[in-house]
Protein backbone atom coordinates (compact mmCIF):
# COMPACT_ATOMS: atom_id res chain seq x y z
CA UNK A 1 0.00 0.00 0.00
CA UNK A 2 2.87 2.59 0.73
CA UNK A 3 4.74 1.28 -2.33
CA UNK A 4 1.51 2.16 -4.71
CA UNK A 5 0.87 5.41 -2.68
CA UNK A 6 4.33 6.83 -3.30
CA UNK A 7 4.10 6.04 -6.83
CA UNK A 8 0.66 7.54 -7.76
CA UNK A 9 2.63 10.95 -5.82
CA UNK A 10 4.86 11.03 -8.81
CA UNK A 11 2.43 10.75 -11.73
CA UNK A 12 0.21 13.04 -10.36
CA UNK A 13 2.94 15.90 -9.49
CA UNK A 14 4.01 15.68 -13.64
CA UNK A 15 0.87 15.85 -14.51
CA UNK A 16 0.11 19.09 -12.94
CA UNK A 17 3.18 19.96 -15.18
CA UNK A 18 1.63 18.63 -18.16
CA UNK A 19 -1.46 20.52 -17.42
CA UNK A 20 0.50 23.30 -17.48
CA UNK A 21 2.15 23.05 -20.87
CA UNK A 22 0.12 22.08 -24.21
CA UNK A 23 -2.34 19.65 -22.75
CA UNK A 24 -3.52 15.90 -23.10
CA UNK A 25 -7.04 15.76 -22.70
CA UNK A 26 -9.38 12.95 -22.59
CA UNK A 27 -11.54 13.29 -25.28
CA UNK A 28 -13.79 10.23 -24.02
CA UNK A 29 -14.74 12.06 -20.94
CA UNK A 30 -16.88 13.99 -23.25
CA UNK A 31 -19.28 11.21 -22.67
CA UNK A 32 -19.73 11.75 -19.36
CA UNK A 33 -20.67 15.31 -19.48
CA UNK A 34 -22.78 15.04 -22.56
CA UNK A 35 -25.90 14.67 -20.87
CA UNK A 36 -25.70 17.45 -18.43
CA UNK A 37 -24.18 19.76 -20.60
CA UNK A 38 -27.36 18.85 -23.68
CA UNK A 39 -29.86 20.25 -21.13
CA UNK A 40 -28.03 23.33 -19.86
CA UNK A 41 -27.82 24.22 -23.66
CA UNK A 42 -30.55 23.37 -25.47
CA UNK A 43 -32.83 24.74 -22.24
CA UNK A 44 -30.65 27.38 -21.20
CA UNK A 45 -28.00 28.55 -23.67
CA UNK A 46 -30.13 28.79 -26.66
CA UNK A 47 -32.87 30.82 -25.28
CA UNK A 48 -30.08 33.08 -24.03
CA UNK A 49 -28.92 33.90 -27.10
CA UNK A 50 -32.59 33.56 -28.56
CA UNK A 51 -33.45 36.72 -26.54
CA UNK A 52 -30.39 38.54 -27.19
CA UNK A 53 -31.44 37.98 -30.98
CA UNK A 54 -34.87 39.23 -30.47
CA UNK A 55 -34.56 42.26 -28.60
CA UNK A 56 -33.37 43.68 -31.73
CA UNK A 57 -36.62 42.97 -33.54
CA UNK A 58 -40.23 44.47 -33.73
CA UNK A 59 -42.19 41.13 -33.78
CA UNK A 60 -45.22 40.42 -32.58
CA UNK A 61 -44.89 36.45 -32.37
CA UNK A 62 -47.05 36.08 -35.15
CA UNK A 63 -46.52 38.55 -38.23
CA UNK A 64 -42.94 38.44 -39.47
CA UNK A 65 -40.17 40.25 -37.64
CA UNK A 66 -38.86 43.98 -38.46
CA UNK A 67 -35.43 44.39 -37.20
CA UNK A 68 -35.17 47.69 -35.48
CA UNK A 69 -31.61 47.78 -34.33
CA UNK A 70 -30.80 48.97 -30.88
CA UNK A 71 -34.49 50.75 -30.38
CA UNK A 72 -35.75 48.55 -28.10
CA UNK A 73 -32.74 48.79 -25.86
CA UNK A 74 -33.24 52.95 -26.37
CA UNK A 75 -37.27 52.83 -25.10
CA UNK A 76 -35.77 50.56 -22.27
CA UNK A 77 -34.05 53.73 -20.62
CA UNK A 78 -36.18 56.14 -21.95
CA UNK A 79 -39.45 55.13 -21.25
CA UNK A 80 -40.82 56.41 -18.09
CA UNK A 81 -42.75 52.89 -17.04
CA UNK A 82 -39.46 51.24 -17.40
CA UNK A 83 -37.38 53.50 -15.80
CA UNK A 84 -39.47 53.66 -12.81
CA UNK A 85 -39.58 50.02 -12.88
CA UNK A 86 -35.57 49.93 -12.39
CA UNK A 87 -35.91 52.28 -9.55
CA UNK A 88 -38.59 49.83 -8.10
CA UNK A 89 -36.11 47.33 -8.43
CA UNK A 90 -33.32 49.66 -6.57
CA UNK A 91 -35.82 49.90 -3.98
CA UNK A 92 -36.32 46.03 -3.46
CA UNK A 93 -32.57 45.80 -3.17
CA UNK A 94 -32.33 47.79 -0.15
CA UNK A 95 -35.72 45.94 1.13
CA UNK A 96 -34.33 42.47 0.29
CA UNK A 97 -30.58 42.59 0.34
CA UNK A 98 -29.39 45.38 3.00
CA UNK A 99 -31.78 44.99 5.38
CA UNK A 100 -31.58 40.73 5.81
CA UNK A 101 -27.99 41.29 5.66
CA UNK A 102 -27.72 43.92 8.51
CA UNK A 103 -30.46 42.19 10.36
CA UNK A 104 -28.81 38.69 10.12
CA UNK A 105 -25.15 40.60 10.97
CA UNK A 106 -26.84 42.27 14.33
CA UNK A 107 -28.19 38.83 15.10
CA UNK A 108 -25.50 36.55 14.39
CA UNK A 109 -23.62 38.35 15.74
CA UNK A 110 -24.71 38.52 19.47
CA UNK A 111 -25.55 34.87 19.26
CA UNK A 112 -21.64 34.07 18.41
CA UNK A 113 -21.15 35.68 22.22
CA UNK A 114 -23.20 33.01 24.41
CA UNK A 115 -24.19 29.88 24.24
CA UNK A 116 -27.59 29.56 22.47
CA UNK A 117 -30.45 27.40 24.17
CA UNK A 118 -32.38 25.50 21.85
CA UNK A 119 -30.66 26.54 18.65
CA UNK A 120 -31.62 23.68 16.67
CA UNK A 121 -35.31 25.08 17.71
CA UNK A 122 -34.76 28.50 16.26
CA UNK A 123 -32.52 27.45 13.09
CA UNK A 124 -35.18 25.45 11.89
CA UNK A 125 -38.05 28.04 12.77
CA UNK A 126 -35.88 30.76 11.59
CA UNK A 127 -35.35 29.07 8.19
CA UNK A 128 -39.03 28.66 7.32
CA UNK A 129 -39.66 31.61 5.39
CA UNK A 130 -37.16 30.05 2.78
CA UNK A 131 -38.89 26.77 1.70
CA UNK A 132 -42.69 28.12 1.37
CA UNK A 133 -43.83 28.30 -2.02
CA UNK A 134 -43.70 32.03 -3.03
CA UNK A 135 -47.34 31.66 -3.49
CA UNK A 136 -48.19 30.38 -0.06
CA UNK A 137 -46.37 33.53 1.15
CA UNK A 138 -48.22 36.09 -0.84
CA UNK A 139 -51.59 34.55 0.23
CA UNK A 140 -50.29 34.81 3.77
CA UNK A 141 -48.97 37.96 4.04
CA UNK A 142 -52.20 39.45 1.81
CA UNK A 143 -54.20 38.30 5.21
CA UNK A 144 -51.76 39.88 7.21
CA UNK A 145 -52.03 42.96 5.23
CA UNK A 146 -55.59 43.11 4.37
CA UNK A 147 -57.54 46.18 5.80
CA UNK A 148 -59.08 44.15 8.30
CA UNK A 149 -56.00 41.78 9.07
CA UNK A 150 -53.83 41.26 11.82
CA UNK A 151 -51.54 43.68 11.31
CA UNK A 152 -54.02 46.49 10.88
CA UNK A 153 -55.94 44.71 14.21
CA UNK A 154 -52.88 45.50 16.13
CA UNK A 155 -52.70 48.92 15.33
CA UNK A 156 -55.76 49.55 16.41
CA UNK A 157 -55.46 47.83 19.77
CA UNK A 158 -52.50 49.79 20.32
CA UNK A 159 -54.61 53.07 19.66
CA UNK A 160 -52.90 53.57 16.30
CA UNK A 161 -55.92 52.77 14.53
CA UNK A 162 -55.17 56.32 12.40
CA UNK A 163 -52.75 54.75 10.17
CA UNK A 164 -54.26 51.85 9.47
CA UNK A 165 -55.04 50.63 5.20
CA UNK A 166 -55.03 47.90 3.03
CA UNK A 167 -51.37 47.95 2.95
CA UNK A 168 -50.70 46.12 -0.36
CA UNK A 169 -53.66 48.08 -1.97
CA UNK A 170 -52.24 51.98 -1.25
CA UNK A 171 -49.99 53.83 -3.57
CA UNK A 172 -47.79 54.55 -0.74
CA UNK A 173 -47.34 51.22 0.96
CA UNK A 174 -47.38 49.05 -1.31
CA UNK A 175 -43.95 48.93 -2.63
CA UNK A 176 -42.24 49.01 0.88
CA UNK A 177 -44.96 46.53 2.01
CA UNK A 178 -43.89 43.88 -0.48
CA UNK A 179 -40.17 44.69 0.52
CA UNK A 180 -41.24 44.18 4.20
CA UNK A 181 -42.26 40.62 2.70
CA UNK A 182 -38.85 40.24 1.00
CA UNK A 183 -37.11 41.14 3.81
CA UNK A 184 -38.94 38.82 6.25
CA UNK A 185 -38.22 35.43 3.46
CA UNK A 186 -34.36 36.11 3.69
CA UNK A 187 -33.49 37.69 6.65
CA UNK A 188 -33.64 34.13 8.60
CA UNK A 189 -31.51 32.77 5.77
CA UNK A 190 -28.96 35.05 6.51
CA UNK A 191 -29.01 35.12 9.52
CA UNK A 192 -27.89 31.48 9.23
CA UNK A 193 -25.40 31.73 7.04
CA UNK A 194 -23.59 34.14 9.31
CA UNK A 195 -23.83 31.95 12.43
CA UNK A 196 -21.96 28.52 10.12
CA UNK A 197 -19.42 30.85 9.57
CA UNK A 198 -19.13 31.87 12.73
CA UNK A 199 -18.82 28.43 14.08
CA UNK A 200 -15.45 28.09 12.09
CA UNK A 201 -13.96 31.06 13.80
CA UNK A 202 -11.38 29.93 16.41
CA UNK A 203 -12.71 30.63 19.66
CA UNK A 204 -9.69 31.57 21.22
CA UNK A 205 -9.32 35.01 18.79
CA UNK A 206 -12.19 35.76 20.76
CA UNK A 207 -10.52 34.82 24.11
CA UNK A 208 -7.30 37.19 23.13
CA UNK A 209 -9.67 39.88 22.04
CA UNK A 210 -11.34 39.82 25.53
CA UNK A 211 -8.31 39.52 27.46
CA UNK A 212 -7.10 42.46 25.33
CA UNK A 213 -10.07 44.45 27.07
CA UNK A 214 -12.11 44.45 23.61
CA UNK A 215 -15.79 45.32 23.97
CA UNK A 216 -18.63 43.71 22.04
CA UNK A 217 -18.33 45.73 19.34
CA UNK A 218 -14.78 45.65 18.94
CA UNK A 219 -15.14 42.30 19.06
CA UNK A 220 -17.51 41.92 16.36
CA UNK A 221 -15.46 45.01 14.18
CA UNK A 222 -12.38 43.25 13.93
CA UNK A 223 -12.82 39.10 14.63
CA UNK A 224 -16.71 38.94 13.42
CA UNK A 225 -16.57 41.18 10.39
CA UNK A 226 -13.89 40.06 8.65
CA UNK A 227 -14.17 36.36 8.96
CA UNK A 228 -17.74 36.90 7.39
CA UNK A 229 -16.52 37.50 4.40
CA UNK A 230 -17.52 34.65 2.14
CA UNK A 231 -20.97 34.37 3.74
CA UNK A 232 -21.66 38.14 3.70
CA UNK A 233 -20.56 37.45 0.18
CA UNK A 234 -23.09 34.46 -0.73
CA UNK A 235 -25.79 36.02 1.12
CA UNK A 236 -25.35 39.71 -0.85
CA UNK A 237 -25.63 37.19 -4.03
CA UNK A 238 -28.30 35.25 -3.09
CA UNK A 239 -30.74 37.66 -2.14
CA UNK A 240 -29.54 40.13 -4.72
CA UNK A 241 -30.75 37.94 -7.47
CA UNK A 242 -33.49 37.13 -5.66
CA UNK A 243 -34.58 40.62 -5.53
CA UNK A 244 -34.08 41.55 -9.49
CA UNK A 245 -36.10 38.48 -10.22
CA UNK A 246 -38.65 38.91 -7.47
CA UNK A 247 -41.45 38.00 -10.30
CA UNK A 248 -43.41 35.63 -8.04
CA UNK A 249 -44.08 37.24 -5.48
CA UNK A 250 -44.82 40.36 -6.79
CA UNK A 251 -47.56 38.65 -9.39
CA UNK A 252 -49.23 36.98 -6.72
CA UNK A 253 -49.94 39.95 -4.55
CA UNK A 254 -50.44 42.94 -6.35
CA UNK A 255 -49.80 42.15 -10.10
CA UNK A 256 -47.35 45.39 -10.05
CA UNK A 257 -50.34 47.66 -8.50
CA UNK A 258 -52.24 49.61 -7.62
CA UNK A 259 -51.27 51.59 -11.22
CA UNK A 260 -47.65 50.71 -11.69
CA UNK A 261 -46.51 51.57 -7.76
CA UNK A 262 -45.04 47.89 -7.54
CA UNK A 263 -44.14 47.43 -11.57
CA UNK A 264 -40.75 45.97 -11.93
CA UNK A 265 -38.82 44.21 -15.13
CA UNK A 266 -39.85 41.01 -14.40
CA UNK A 267 -43.24 41.90 -14.73
CA UNK A 268 -43.42 43.92 -17.65
CA UNK A 269 -41.52 41.19 -19.10
CA UNK A 270 -44.05 38.93 -18.41
CA UNK A 271 -46.80 40.63 -19.48
CA UNK A 272 -44.88 42.48 -22.88
CA UNK A 273 -44.09 39.08 -23.86
CA UNK A 274 -47.56 37.25 -23.27
CA UNK A 275 -50.27 39.76 -23.10
CA UNK A 276 -49.03 42.81 -24.89
CA UNK A 277 -47.15 40.69 -27.55
CA UNK A 278 -43.80 43.15 -27.59
CA UNK A 279 -41.45 40.43 -27.81
CA UNK A 280 -38.85 42.66 -28.88
CA UNK A 281 -39.25 45.09 -25.61
CA UNK A 282 -39.62 42.11 -23.41
CA UNK A 283 -36.59 40.89 -24.59
CA UNK A 284 -34.41 44.08 -24.54
CA UNK A 285 -35.79 44.34 -20.96
CA UNK A 286 -34.92 40.91 -20.04
CA UNK A 287 -31.61 40.86 -21.54
CA UNK A 288 -31.11 44.38 -19.44
CA UNK A 289 -32.25 42.62 -16.11
CA UNK A 290 -29.62 39.67 -16.80
CA UNK A 291 -26.60 42.21 -17.95
CA UNK A 292 -27.66 44.68 -14.44
CA UNK A 293 -27.65 40.88 -12.63
CA UNK A 294 -24.42 39.85 -13.73
CA UNK A 295 -22.86 43.44 -13.40
CA UNK A 296 -24.23 44.13 -9.14
CA UNK A 297 -23.55 40.19 -8.64
CA UNK A 298 -19.32 41.04 -10.05
CA UNK A 299 -19.11 43.65 -8.08
CA UNK A 300 -20.59 42.52 -4.88
CA UNK A 301 -17.62 39.55 -5.67
CA UNK A 302 -14.98 41.97 -6.54
CA UNK A 303 -15.40 44.22 -3.17
CA UNK A 304 -16.09 41.20 -0.87
CA UNK A 305 -12.95 39.02 -2.58
CA UNK A 306 -10.78 37.09 0.15
CA UNK A 307 -7.49 39.62 0.13
CA UNK A 308 -4.41 37.53 -0.45
CA UNK A 309 -2.66 38.98 2.46
CA UNK A 310 -5.41 39.19 5.09
CA UNK A 311 -4.25 42.59 6.21
CA UNK A 312 -6.02 44.68 9.00
CA UNK A 313 -6.79 47.23 7.06
CA UNK A 314 -9.25 45.26 4.63
CA UNK A 315 -11.63 44.52 7.89
CA UNK A 316 -13.74 47.97 7.17
CA UNK A 317 -14.58 46.87 4.06
CA UNK A 318 -17.51 43.81 4.61
CA UNK A 319 -18.73 46.22 7.25
CA UNK A 320 -19.21 49.22 4.74
CA UNK A 321 -20.74 46.96 1.47
CA UNK A 322 -24.20 46.38 3.04
CA UNK A 323 -24.50 50.13 3.48
CA UNK A 324 -23.30 50.91 -0.11
CA UNK A 325 -26.54 49.33 -1.35
CA UNK A 326 -28.66 51.19 1.19
CA UNK A 327 -26.85 54.65 -0.54
CA UNK A 328 -27.59 52.98 -4.34
CA UNK A 329 -31.38 52.87 -3.94
CA UNK B 1 -15.89 33.63 28.15
CA UNK B 2 -17.93 35.39 30.71
CA UNK B 3 -20.67 37.09 29.75
CA UNK B 4 -23.32 39.08 31.52
CA UNK B 5 -26.36 37.57 32.41
CA UNK B 6 -28.50 40.31 31.52
CA UNK B 7 -26.69 39.65 27.94
CA UNK B 8 -27.70 36.43 27.47
CA UNK B 9 -31.68 37.30 28.44
CA UNK B 10 -31.58 40.26 25.62
CA UNK B 11 -29.99 38.20 22.99
CA UNK B 12 -32.62 35.25 23.72
CA UNK B 13 -35.26 37.57 23.41
CA UNK B 14 -34.53 39.06 20.46
CA UNK B 15 -33.92 35.63 19.32
CA UNK B 16 -37.11 34.53 20.37
CA UNK B 17 -38.95 37.81 18.57
CA UNK B 18 -37.27 37.16 15.31
CA UNK B 19 -38.17 32.89 15.67
CA UNK B 20 -41.76 34.66 15.72
CA UNK B 21 -41.74 36.79 13.20
CA UNK B 22 -40.51 33.87 10.62
CA UNK B 23 -43.36 31.57 11.93
CA UNK B 24 -46.22 34.19 12.09
CA UNK B 25 -47.48 34.06 8.08
CA UNK B 26 -47.66 30.60 7.89
CA UNK B 27 -49.32 29.58 11.13
CA UNK B 28 -52.00 32.44 11.09
CA UNK B 29 -52.91 30.73 7.65
CA UNK B 30 -52.82 27.20 9.53
CA UNK B 31 -55.20 29.10 11.89
CA UNK B 32 -57.49 30.84 9.66
CA UNK B 33 -57.61 27.16 7.48
CA UNK B 34 -59.27 25.63 10.55
CA UNK B 35 -61.53 28.35 11.59
CA UNK B 36 -65.54 27.70 10.48
CA UNK B 37 -67.73 30.49 8.53
CA UNK B 38 -69.65 31.42 11.54
CA UNK B 39 -67.93 32.73 14.71
CA UNK B 40 -68.64 30.33 17.13
CA UNK B 41 -64.86 30.19 17.02
CA UNK B 42 -65.03 26.09 16.76
CA UNK B 43 -62.73 24.25 14.63
CA UNK B 44 -62.99 22.61 11.56
CA UNK B 45 -61.62 20.65 8.60
CA UNK B 46 -64.40 21.90 6.13
CA UNK B 47 -62.25 24.64 4.48
CA UNK B 48 -60.29 21.58 3.18
CA UNK B 49 -62.80 20.10 2.19
CA UNK B 50 -64.15 22.40 0.22
CA UNK B 51 -60.19 23.90 -1.06
CA UNK B 52 -59.62 20.20 -2.16
CA UNK B 53 -62.60 19.72 -4.03
CA UNK B 54 -62.89 22.91 -6.03
CA UNK B 55 -59.57 23.83 -6.59
CA UNK B 56 -58.63 20.64 -7.74
CA UNK B 57 -55.74 20.32 -5.23
CA UNK B 58 -55.70 16.50 -5.75
CA UNK B 59 -54.89 16.46 -9.34
CA UNK B 60 -52.25 19.55 -8.58
CA UNK B 61 -50.34 17.66 -6.06
CA UNK B 62 -49.73 14.62 -7.89
CA UNK B 63 -48.90 16.85 -10.96
CA UNK B 64 -46.14 17.91 -8.89
CA UNK B 65 -44.85 15.03 -7.54
CA UNK B 66 -44.88 13.76 -10.61
CA UNK B 67 -42.81 16.95 -12.23
CA UNK B 68 -40.72 17.05 -9.43
CA UNK B 69 -39.39 13.79 -9.36
CA UNK B 70 -38.56 13.68 -12.87
CA UNK B 71 -36.64 16.57 -13.08
CA UNK B 72 -34.73 15.36 -9.32
CA UNK B 73 -33.99 12.65 -10.69
CA UNK B 74 -32.44 13.88 -14.35
CA UNK B 75 -30.44 16.34 -12.92
CA UNK B 76 -28.90 13.59 -10.34
CA UNK B 77 -28.17 11.26 -12.66
CA UNK B 78 -26.40 13.94 -15.47
CA UNK B 79 -25.10 15.59 -12.25
CA UNK B 80 -22.73 12.76 -10.79
CA UNK B 81 -21.83 11.81 -14.43
CA UNK B 82 -20.78 15.50 -15.07
CA UNK B 83 -19.72 16.56 -11.79
CA UNK B 84 -17.17 12.76 -11.78
CA UNK B 85 -15.76 13.94 -14.89
CA UNK B 86 -15.11 17.53 -14.51
CA UNK B 87 -13.34 16.41 -10.96
CA UNK B 88 -11.50 13.38 -12.10
CA UNK B 89 -10.81 13.67 -16.13
CA UNK B 90 -8.91 15.59 -18.75
CA UNK B 91 -12.38 17.50 -20.36
CA UNK B 92 -11.55 19.40 -23.22
CA UNK B 93 -13.46 22.91 -22.58
CA UNK B 94 -14.14 22.34 -19.12
CA UNK B 95 -13.15 25.77 -17.98
CA UNK B 96 -15.54 27.70 -20.85
CA UNK B 97 -18.18 24.87 -19.29
CA UNK B 98 -17.98 25.89 -15.75
CA UNK B 99 -17.86 29.52 -16.72
CA UNK B 100 -21.02 29.17 -18.63
CA UNK B 101 -22.54 27.16 -15.51
CA UNK B 102 -21.82 30.03 -13.20
CA UNK B 103 -23.60 32.30 -14.88
CA UNK B 104 -26.60 30.00 -15.24
CA UNK B 105 -26.47 30.05 -11.53
CA UNK B 106 -26.94 33.61 -11.31
CA UNK B 107 -28.83 34.23 -14.04
CA UNK B 108 -32.45 35.82 -14.22
CA UNK B 109 -34.63 33.04 -16.02
CA UNK B 110 -37.22 35.72 -17.14
CA UNK B 111 -34.44 35.89 -20.00
CA UNK B 112 -35.16 32.36 -21.03
CA UNK B 113 -38.86 32.31 -20.56
CA UNK B 114 -39.62 33.87 -23.79
CA UNK B 115 -37.72 31.46 -26.30
CA UNK B 116 -38.60 28.89 -24.07
CA UNK B 117 -41.73 29.32 -24.96
CA UNK B 118 -41.08 29.37 -28.37
CA UNK B 119 -39.26 26.49 -28.86
CA UNK B 120 -41.88 24.12 -26.78
CA UNK B 121 -44.90 25.15 -29.02
CA UNK B 122 -42.61 24.70 -32.24
CA UNK B 123 -42.27 21.09 -30.43
CA UNK B 124 -45.99 21.15 -29.85
CA UNK B 125 -45.03 20.45 -26.13
CA UNK B 126 -47.35 23.35 -24.43
CA UNK B 127 -49.40 22.30 -21.39
CA UNK B 128 -47.73 18.91 -20.99
CA UNK B 129 -45.68 17.74 -18.27
CA UNK B 130 -42.40 17.44 -20.51
CA UNK B 131 -43.00 21.49 -21.34
CA UNK B 132 -42.44 21.69 -17.06
CA UNK B 133 -40.06 18.68 -16.83
CA UNK B 134 -37.24 19.33 -19.65
CA UNK B 135 -36.39 23.02 -18.87
CA UNK B 136 -36.35 22.87 -15.27
CA UNK B 137 -33.23 20.28 -15.59
CA UNK B 138 -31.57 22.08 -17.63
CA UNK B 139 -32.39 25.55 -15.17
CA UNK B 140 -31.18 22.90 -12.24
CA UNK B 141 -27.78 21.29 -14.14
CA UNK B 142 -25.60 23.90 -12.87
CA UNK B 143 -26.06 24.18 -9.39
CA UNK B 144 -26.40 19.95 -9.56
CA UNK B 145 -23.19 19.97 -11.22
CA UNK B 146 -21.27 22.14 -9.11
CA UNK B 147 -22.14 20.44 -6.53
CA UNK B 148 -21.24 16.81 -7.12
CA UNK B 149 -18.18 18.29 -8.96
CA UNK B 150 -17.06 19.95 -5.13
CA UNK B 151 -18.06 15.89 -3.49
CA UNK B 152 -15.66 14.22 -6.40
CA UNK B 153 -13.21 16.59 -6.17
CA UNK B 154 -13.06 16.36 -1.97
CA UNK B 155 -12.75 11.60 -2.13
CA UNK B 156 -8.75 11.23 -1.81
CA UNK B 157 -7.02 10.31 -4.55
CA UNK B 158 -5.40 7.48 -2.99
CA UNK B 159 -9.35 5.59 -3.27
CA UNK B 160 -9.29 5.97 -7.20
CA UNK B 161 -5.40 5.34 -7.64
CA UNK B 162 -6.06 1.84 -5.75
CA UNK B 163 -9.05 1.47 -7.56
CA UNK B 164 -7.03 1.94 -10.63
CA UNK B 165 -3.94 -0.22 -9.68
CA UNK B 166 -6.66 -3.22 -9.65
CA UNK B 167 -7.58 -2.76 -12.96
CA UNK B 168 -11.09 -0.94 -12.44
CA UNK B 169 -12.03 1.20 -15.73
CA UNK B 170 -12.95 4.44 -15.07
CA UNK B 171 -17.27 3.51 -15.39
CA UNK B 172 -16.02 0.81 -12.71
CA UNK B 173 -14.69 3.39 -10.60
CA UNK B 174 -17.53 5.89 -10.69
CA UNK B 175 -20.19 3.19 -10.28
CA UNK B 176 -18.11 1.06 -7.46
CA UNK B 177 -16.10 3.09 -5.96
CA UNK B 178 -17.83 6.81 -5.71
CA UNK B 179 -21.54 6.53 -5.87
CA UNK B 180 -21.69 4.06 -2.92
CA UNK B 181 -20.20 6.95 -0.84
CA UNK B 182 -21.74 9.93 -1.96
CA UNK B 183 -24.72 9.17 -0.78
CA UNK B 184 -24.91 12.18 2.17
CA UNK B 185 -24.15 14.32 -0.77
CA UNK B 186 -26.80 12.95 -3.39
CA UNK B 187 -29.20 13.18 -0.68
CA UNK B 188 -28.83 16.92 0.45
CA UNK B 189 -28.17 17.63 -3.32
CA UNK B 190 -31.63 16.22 -4.52
CA UNK B 191 -33.34 17.94 -1.41
CA UNK B 192 -32.60 21.45 -2.35
CA UNK B 193 -33.55 20.08 -5.90
CA UNK B 194 -37.00 18.90 -4.68
CA UNK B 195 -37.50 22.54 -2.43
CA UNK B 196 -36.53 24.72 -5.84
CA UNK B 197 -38.91 22.44 -8.17
CA UNK B 198 -41.46 22.03 -6.28
CA UNK B 199 -42.14 25.73 -5.63
CA UNK B 200 -41.23 26.37 -9.27
CA UNK B 201 -44.10 29.04 -10.28
CA UNK B 202 -42.98 31.40 -13.54
CA UNK B 203 -42.34 28.12 -15.81
CA UNK B 204 -45.49 26.73 -14.78
CA UNK B 205 -47.34 29.95 -15.41
CA UNK B 206 -45.76 30.14 -18.94
CA UNK B 207 -45.36 26.58 -19.91
CA UNK B 208 -48.75 25.25 -18.85
CA UNK B 209 -51.59 27.60 -18.99
CA UNK B 210 -54.43 26.03 -20.26
CA UNK B 211 -54.44 22.64 -19.24
CA UNK B 212 -55.62 22.06 -15.39
CA UNK B 213 -54.54 18.16 -15.47
CA UNK B 214 -50.93 19.01 -15.74
CA UNK B 215 -50.80 22.70 -13.42
CA UNK B 216 -48.74 22.10 -10.42
CA UNK B 217 -49.81 23.05 -6.65
CA UNK B 218 -48.39 26.79 -6.98
CA UNK B 219 -49.69 27.57 -10.02
CA UNK B 220 -53.19 25.88 -8.59
CA UNK B 221 -53.61 27.85 -5.77
CA UNK B 222 -52.59 30.88 -7.42
CA UNK B 223 -55.31 30.91 -9.72
CA UNK B 224 -57.65 29.50 -6.53
CA UNK B 225 -56.42 31.91 -5.01
CA UNK B 226 -57.10 34.74 -7.61
CA UNK B 227 -60.51 33.95 -8.34
CA UNK B 228 -61.53 33.12 -4.91
CA UNK B 229 -60.19 36.64 -3.71
CA UNK B 230 -63.37 37.96 -2.63
CA UNK B 231 -64.74 34.65 -1.54
CA UNK B 232 -63.88 33.51 1.56
CA UNK B 233 -60.53 33.80 2.99
CA UNK B 234 -60.12 30.93 5.23
CA UNK B 235 -61.14 28.14 2.51
CA UNK B 236 -57.63 29.93 0.59
CA UNK B 237 -55.82 29.92 3.20
CA UNK B 238 -56.60 25.84 3.78
CA UNK B 239 -55.89 25.50 0.28
CA UNK B 240 -52.56 27.39 0.88
CA UNK B 241 -51.75 25.02 3.63
CA UNK B 242 -52.63 22.02 1.65
CA UNK B 243 -50.07 23.16 -0.72
CA UNK B 244 -47.38 24.06 1.69
CA UNK B 245 -48.01 20.76 3.22
CA UNK B 246 -45.24 18.36 1.73
CA UNK B 247 -42.79 21.02 1.83
CA UNK B 248 -43.08 21.35 5.51
CA UNK B 249 -43.20 17.73 6.01
CA UNK B 250 -40.15 16.94 4.30
CA UNK B 251 -38.70 19.65 5.84
CA UNK B 252 -39.48 18.11 9.65
CA UNK B 253 -37.58 15.59 8.86
CA UNK B 254 -34.35 17.16 6.35
CA UNK B 255 -34.49 20.20 7.94
CA UNK B 256 -30.84 19.55 9.82
CA UNK B 257 -29.54 18.54 6.21
CA UNK B 258 -31.09 21.17 4.37
CA UNK B 259 -30.06 23.79 6.24
CA UNK B 260 -26.54 23.00 6.44
CA UNK B 261 -26.33 21.97 2.84
CA UNK B 262 -27.50 25.30 1.98
CA UNK B 263 -25.72 27.58 4.87
CA UNK B 264 -22.47 25.02 3.88
CA UNK B 265 -22.45 24.46 0.46
CA UNK B 266 -23.42 27.93 -0.80
CA UNK B 267 -19.84 29.66 0.49
CA UNK B 268 -18.46 26.66 -1.40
Amino acid sequence: MTVSRAEAKRPEASSKRRRQGSSRYSWSSLFYVAPALAFFIVFVIVPIVQSVRISFYRWDGITAATPVGFSNYVEVFTNPAMREALSHSLVLLFFYAALPVVIGLFLAGLMSRIRIYGLTWFRALLFLPQILSSVVVAVSWRDILAIDGPLNETLRAVGLGSITRAWLGDFGTALPAIGGIGTWVEYGLCMLLFLSGIASIDRSLYEAARLDGAGPIREFVSITLPSLRPQISIALILTITFALRNFDLIWNTTQGGPGTSTAVPSVYIYQDAFQNRLLGEASALAVVLTVLTLVIVGIVQLALRESPDRAPRSTPEPAQAPGKEERNS
Amino acid sequence: MKVARSEVVITHTLLLIATAIAVFPFLSIVISSLRGSDSSGSLTFANYAEAWTRGGFGSALASSALVTTAVVAVTVAVACLAGYAMAHMRVPGVKIMLGAMLLGLVLPYEVTVLPLYQMLADWNLIDTYLALILPQIGLSVPLGVFWMRAFFASVPKELLEAARMDGASRFIIFRSVLMPIAGPAIATLVTILFLFTWNEFLLALILVPQNEAVQTAPLALSFFSGAARASDPNITAAAAVLVALPIVSAYVVLQRRLISGITEGAVK
